[in-house]
């Protein structure tokens, strides 16, 4: 009861951005979510943890219906984003996916320059002007912390970057077109922990401004960036609230289970 | 010594002596082909070989260029067709058909790469040949009466049939090879685009295709020197009229691989006509290696600028 009325005082806070309602989702007879209905905050880092196989990267790719290039999949029940639901079939896809920026596993720049990643969103919606583009790149790259590197050879391919910096150029490639969600795909994954931080920190940052839903699968890093926590299970929403609440207090002995680094199977319900 | 070890040096040093064997193979033909071609080389300059349209046997007059001008011809006009054609398939098969629909077409796609080329022939005579004779040809040649479809050839069997049938012959081959080539780009990159916001198609104008752009170069290449090379399709349905450079592509046309077709191993009791058609033969062969250098040329190029 503690769990509801806390989840509750968040929501007063603010409008919840994302609503799942009845979500299931299936890749042909395998069942990958079931029944999952849940609200996402504004302005929060919500965080999806969870065992691998567990669900969260479907559940974060049917928020910006990234799950519809799947064969076979079939999508029952309701994603609200601003009230409207995403699944109705008059939905503008293109439109949704421009809302909801994505940040991938590892970083995936496009077969070109650093200049043209960055610009690729804003050309492709029609910026042409190049004093605007100009602008639009150096913000974004300047905003992920990665144009004292690369100011000098904005026109050589986004390939030669490290890793970290080819996150970062992801980053700045996802929000110049001004998303208002940020997903996270264990986007921390492939990088070295210095990398890593620096994105962490930047999390923090555009939390002020975005909500951010993250997926991963390192405790710590829930522990370090999330205000709110949801915890899948083979598919089912086990637990969710307030990070404090589901980090260090879960009710569910399955969480307990896995925050421990216990197996599961052997928890008792 | 150990029979293991043995046997692995063995199996080692045959492997490479058939490798070296494979590769010098390409060697000794361009070198056999230049020492039978010598006689009409040591007579005749290379120049009037390559660029005199002049053939006319029996008077000494071995000129190729007629024959390079309805090889060059012919494939342009199938790669025309072809290049587009194939593309716009494997895009589509690969980017947005239902994954059923793709498991049923790719077999016959490879299906029609293994049929023999003088079923494409027949196929090019009894039904290209008619539809160029009595629709495309009237059609252009009235309504354009200008290059490239000006023509008073009314049999129908011109450049256009032979382009219509290489294009057909070499697509199957160029969509399969594609397809593949597209299927190997990461999934990644077309969420990275759609992610913001892009559709589907401008992610693949704009991001799958130019992640694949190497592997699509090889795959023309590929098609390009099979349809350079092909000799049955052309020879049943391009026409192969002797001394015609052709001015448009209802012309007749007679390309090299016809022309060593047909005449090898006839009249040769005229002198050097064997020399002249073994000729045409390492022109063939220069012809096709240059276009593969030529084509993994610019591969090498985009690679080493790793995009």
């Amino acid at each position: 009861m503690n769990v509801e009325y806390r989840m509750e005082e968040i929501q007063l806070e603010a409008f919840p951005h994302i609503q799942v309602q009845h979500l299931t989702v299936a890749y042909g007879g395998h069942v990958a979510l079931d029944d999952i209905s849940i609200d996402i905050p504004e302005r929060c880092i919500t965080a999806i943890i969870g065992p691998s196989g567990c669900g969260k990267t479907t559940l974060l790719k049917s928020f910006n219906r990234l799950i519809d290039l799947q064969d076979e999949v079939t999508v029952k029940g309701r994603i609200l984003i601003d009230g409207e639901d995403i699944y109705d079939p008059r939905t503008d896809v293109s439109a949704l996916r421009k809302k909801m920026g994505l940040l991938s596993q590892r970083p995936q720049v496009l077969p070109m320059s650093i200049y043209d990643n960055v610009a690729y969103g804003c050309r492709i919606h029609g910026i042409k002007s190049r004093r605007t583009l100009d602008k639009i790149v150096e913000r974004e790259l300047r905003s992920a912390s990665l144009w004292e590197e690369v100011k000098d050879r904005l026109r050589s391919p986004a390939a030669r970057l490290s890793i970290g910096q080819q996150q970062r150029l992801c980053l700045a490639r996802g929000l110049a077109v001004e998303p208002e969600v940020i997903l996270g795909d264990e986007p921390t994954s492939a990088l070295d922990p210095l990398s890593a931080e620096r994105i962490e920190r930047k999390f923090l940052e555009l939390k002020k401004d975005y909500a951010i839903v993250l997926v991963t699968h390192i405790i710590r890093q829930a522990r370090r960036l999330a205000d709110y926590v949801i915890f899948l299970y083979l598919g089912k929403l086990i637990e969710h609230g307030p990070a404090d609440e589901v980090l260090n207090r879960p009710k569910h002995a399955k969480t307990r289970a896995y925050l421990s680094g216990h197996f599961i199977e052997d928890a008792s319900p | 010594m150990d029979v293991r070890k043995l046997r692995d040096s063995l199996a080692r040093r045959s492997m490479f002596t058939l490798s070296v064997a494979v590769l010098s193979l390409s060697f000794l033909m361009a070198l056999g082909l230049y020492q039978r071609s010598r006689p009409v080389l040591d007579r005749i300059s290379l120049r009037e070989l390559l660029f005199s349209t002049l053939w006319q046997p029996a008077q000494g007059h071995f000129g190729l260029g007629a024959f390079i001008a309805g090889t060059l011809w012919v494939t342009a006009i199938a790669m025309a067709i072809a290049i587009p054609l194939s593309l716009l398939t494997a895009i589509y098969l690969s980017e947005y058909a239902h994954r059923r629909t793709r498991d049923l077409a790719k077999p016959v796609v490879d299906l029609l790469a293994g049929i023999s080329p003088v079923v494409y022939g027949v196929w090019g005579v009894v039904a290209v040949v008619p539809l160029v004779r009595d629709h495309l040809m009237p059609f252009f040649s009235a309504r354009f009466p200008f290059f490239p479809f000006r023509s008073d050839n009314f049999t129908g069997y011109c450049a256009l049939s032979g382009g219509i049938v290489l294009a057909l012959m070499i697509s199957p081959i160029i969509i399969s090879v594609t397809d593949e080539v597209l299927r190997t780009v990461p999934q990644a990159i077309r969420e990275a685009s759609l992610s913001v916001g892009a559709t589907r198609w401008q992610t693949v104008k704009h991001a799958v295709l130019r992640k694949a752009r190497i592997g699509i170069t090889a795959a023309v290449i590929l098609g390009l020197s099979r349809a350079f090379g092909e000799t049955m399709a052309v020879l049943m349905v391009c026409g192969c009229a002797m001394r015609v450079t052709p001015h448009s592509v209802f012309d007749a046309a007679y390309p090299l691989p016809a022309l060593i077709a047909n005449t090898y191993g006839e009249m040769m009791s005229i002198p050097l006509y064997d020399a002249a058609v073994l000729m045409a033969a390492l022109v063939l062969f220069a012809v096709t290696t240059l276009f593969n250098m030529a084509g993994w040329g610019i591969l090498l190029r985009f690679e080493s600028g790793d995009m």
